[in-house]
């Protein structure tokens, strides 16, 4: 049986894990009454994760309410409450992976260095196992090697990248991939965008013109818009999304690296604050290491 | 948003009565705010614990000083105190007694090593040496074509070899260099998790095989509390030098600056602030302790101010502002030269908040909207520069029409300029701002030259 993420990161990665940190365990054995002592630990390990300063917040005034109102005095018995209440945060509806019409397009999008490439080739390979007919665009056409990075994994898995020159307009690069699509009758389409940092207006205007380019020519698709996000990314996270999300509606959110030691609790404060969901986690190197969200289990790595 | 700590310091300290000394309750309600400031910085939380309660002992009973608000002096001791945990100056690279000095950048993936690789390279050009380039990023797809892109791009050669192992790629790679008579190697590594055994001990192995005369820890300026750990592992392992600081040119923070100083006693030796290749940067601490807290990074922008702006044309505008005669001309000098300055976006991220101003930090400026603004004042006459009253229906059809725009916009210069003019003339009325005053929390820098200090004032009530 294929190993959860949850379980890898547990059994592969526990002799770095002792050594490096975990808050929440010792905190309830150190202090199984509901002192001050414990409010402040639980709020370092929430902040250790990334989750930020004003969502610790609410949740704990939440939990300390809540412990008043029921007369909870004993730790152990908070723990339960708070992982609903992070549960609750990151629950959102279900939605379907691929997106409905064909081509079904996704732009995947985000800073750079988060992982959009690898990401890209991972929902290639699903998508591929699912035998669906999948096609890629390089609209990276900014970094050096970032095409040949791309058709690299489309080699590898057989898939055909629609390419245009380093430097050449990432659109015309779109409208080209979006009529290879419709000619070759592909189900899928993941478009690669270069990284960009979100306080860069042309570069985001870059990027709203290439959906528009995109909606343009494929009117009955669906066009998904998945933001990449590092786990190891702090407070700024959520100026990324919030940015992102002015500028072209992002869809969901993938978070990405969770094989290190990073928690990735920016996603808490991005679900809370601007509605994103994460809908994907990537979890390794390898093209399988792509699994969909789970809010519960990532809740318990997140507090682990 | 924590954006702007200064005005919420000094909005607790109104409440509160000045005194001739903090107590110990102004200096807590104070270093609430900073706490919250620091950790929404992404400074790890323990590093916060202990700076707090330094910043505590010393603050409760200090002096307020005559200049400042009780809220400036906290600022004052809280900025001084990071810069000083930062690093007390500037921590130059080390060069090899006998060339060449090889230097190997590690880090996680995607924190900018090829980048930040081929960035060092252009630096130390600029400085005179002849830099040569390894690349020896075996795993990541394309990366090693990514380097030799780059090093094109430079006119710098790099070393690469398919299949071979990282090690004797590294090793033939310096004899190259020294064969090409090239006086520092830049070996770019993959990147890795510090968790992950395997590729840890290939970088172990490296580095006691070459023994680079720097090891550089490259670290995305955006990341979070994890960045200690991170750095911690390195230290352990590789034990690097010092650390390149990426991504700055963002809205990030950079509390990991601080965290891994902190953690690793190692210093951050250079920052990257930019996409193109000469975009790295020498670390100033004190510069860092002000974007860390919000302040904005002044004295980064008046250089990059002073680089492009020349003194006399500054000097006759200013004189012109205090004349109230400052026209259409000089606003389309103005544009040019901001445009000079860097991209908008950047010189809006450097800026300080100054309380009682429009939030200038907020601004959002669009580079095609100053190339739009420098078009329509071009398709005016020289008259209607320096007298923009004139300006009728028929005329401003004439500049839409000239400059590709609308009426519309043109009518929205116009106000946009006059609403400058009325601005600069209130700002003219202020006089001279006293040291700590209004733009500043605190003095500059006690050790800048009052000319330059004269200029950051200028720069800013320019706007």
């Amino acid at each position: 049986m294929r190993k959860g993420w949850f379980g890898k990161l547990k059994g592969g990665l526990r002799k770095s894990r002792e050594r490096l940190s975990s808050h929440l365990f010792p905190l309830l054995t150190h202090f199984p009454r509901l002192d001050e002592e414990f409010w402040e630990g639980l709020e370092e390990a929430l902040i250790e994760a990334d989750v930020g300063i004003r969502v610790t917040q609410e949740l704990l005034d939440k939990l300390r309410e809540g412990a008043r109102a029921q007369e909870i005095r004993e730790s152990a018995q908070l723990l339960p409450r708070l992982k609903e209440e992070l549960v609750d945060i990151l629950t959102t509806e279900k939605q379907s992976l691929f997106p409905e019409g064909k081509p079904g397009v996704f732009l995947v999008v985000g800073v750079n260095g988060t992982g959009k490439t690898t990401t890209i080739a991972k929902i290639a390979h699903r998508a591929k196992i699912e035998g669906k007919n999948v096609l890629l665009a390089a609209a990276d056409t900014h970094r050096a090697a970032a095409i040949e990075q791309l058709e690299i994994w489309g080699k590898r898995m057989g898939v055909a990248t629609i390419k245009h020159r380093r430097g050449s307009d990432p659109a015309a690069v779109v409208y080209d991939a979006i009529h290879s699509a419709q000619a070759r009758d592909a189900d899928v389409l993941l478009i690669d965008t270069a990284g960009r940092l979100h306080t860069c207006s042309h570069l985001m205007a870059e990027l709203q013109k290439i959906k528009r380019v995109a909606m343009r020519e494929a009117p009955e698709a669906e066009i998904k818009t998945l933001l990449v996000v590092d786990a190891t990314t702090g407070q700024n996270g959520l100026s990324q999304a919030r940015l992102f999300g002015e500028a072209l509606e992002v869809d969901g959110v993938v978070l990405t690296k969770l094989d290190g030691t990073a928690k990735g609790g920016i996603v808490a404060a991005i679900q809370d604050e601007l509605k994103i969901p994460v809908v994907l986690i990537g979890v390794g190197e390898k093209l399988a290491d792509l699994q969909e969200f789970d809010a519960r289990a990532f809740v318990e790595a997140l507090l682990s | 948003m924590f954006d702007n700590l200064t005005a919420r310091l000094q909005n607790v300290f109104t409440k509160l009565r000045s005194r001739g000394r903090l107590s110990e309750r102004d200096v807590e309600e104070a270093l609430r705010e900073v706490r919250l400031a620091l950790l929404e910085a992404d400074v790890n939380f323990k590093v916060v614990k202990d700076f707090i309660a330094k910043v505590k002992e010393r603050a409760v009973g200090e002096e307020v000083l005559k200049s400042l608000t009780p809220g400036q002096q906290v600022i004052k001791i809280v900025h001084d105190e990071l810069t000083a945990l930062m690093g007390s100056g500037q921590s130059k690279l080390a060069f090899a007694s006998k060339p060449p000095t090889v230097i190997m950048l590690v880090g996680l993936q995607g924190s900018g090593k090829t980048t930040a690789t081929a960035k060092l390279a252009h630096y130390f050009k600029n400085q005179g040496k002849r830099p040569f380039l390894v690349a020896a990023d075996i795993y990541r797809p394309a990366a090693i074509e990514q380097l030799k892109v780059l090093g094109e791009e430079i006119n710098m050669p790099v070393f690469s070899r398919a299949g071979e192992s990282v090690l004797a790629l590294a090793k033939e790679g310096i004899k190259e260099a020294i064969s090409k008579n090239c006086d520092v190697v830049v070996v770019d590594t993959a990147g890795r998790l510090h968790v992950d055994e395997e590729m840890m001990n290939e970088l172990e192995e490296v580095k006691r095989e070459i023994r680079p005369h720097q090891v550089l820890l490259v670290v995305d300026a955006m990341t979070g509390q994890d960045a200690v750990n991170v750095a911690f592992v390195f230290k352990e392992r590789v034990d690097f030098d010092g650390v390149i600081l990426t991504k700055l040119d963002g809205d990030a923070r950079g509390g990991a600056a601080l965290s891994i100083k902190a953690v690793t006693g190692r210093p951050i030796k250079l920052v990257s602030l930019g996409e193109k290749l000469d975009d790295l940067q020498p670390f100033h601490p004190d510069r860092m302790s002000s974007r860390i807290l919000g302040m904005g990074d002044v004295l980064t922008l008046v250089e990059k101010a002073e680089a492009a702006i020349e003194m006399e044309k500054a000097q006759a505008l200013e004189e012109k502002i205090r004349k109230d005669s400052f026209d259409l001309e000089d606003f389309l000098e103005q544009l040019r030269q901001f445009k000079r300055v860097g991209p908008a976006s950047q010189i809006m991220e450097m800026l300080p908040q100054i309380p009682g101003l429009p939030n200038v930090g907020k601004l959002q400026v669009n580079e095609e909207q100053l190339g739009c603004l420098e078009a329509i004042i071009q398709s005016m006459t020289p008259e209607e520069r320096r007298d923009p009253t004139i300006i009728n229906g028929s005329r401003r059809s004439r500049i839409a029409r000239g400059s590709g725009t609308t009426s519309h916009k043109v009518n929205q210069l116009l106000k946009q300029f006059e609403q400058a003019r009325k601005l600069m003339k209130q700002l003219g009325k202020l006089g001279r701002p006293k040291p700590g005053r209004r733009s500043f929390p605190f003095r500059v820098n006690p050790s800048l030259s009052k000319e330059r200090d004269d200029t950051i004032r200028k720069f800013i009530r320019r706007g």
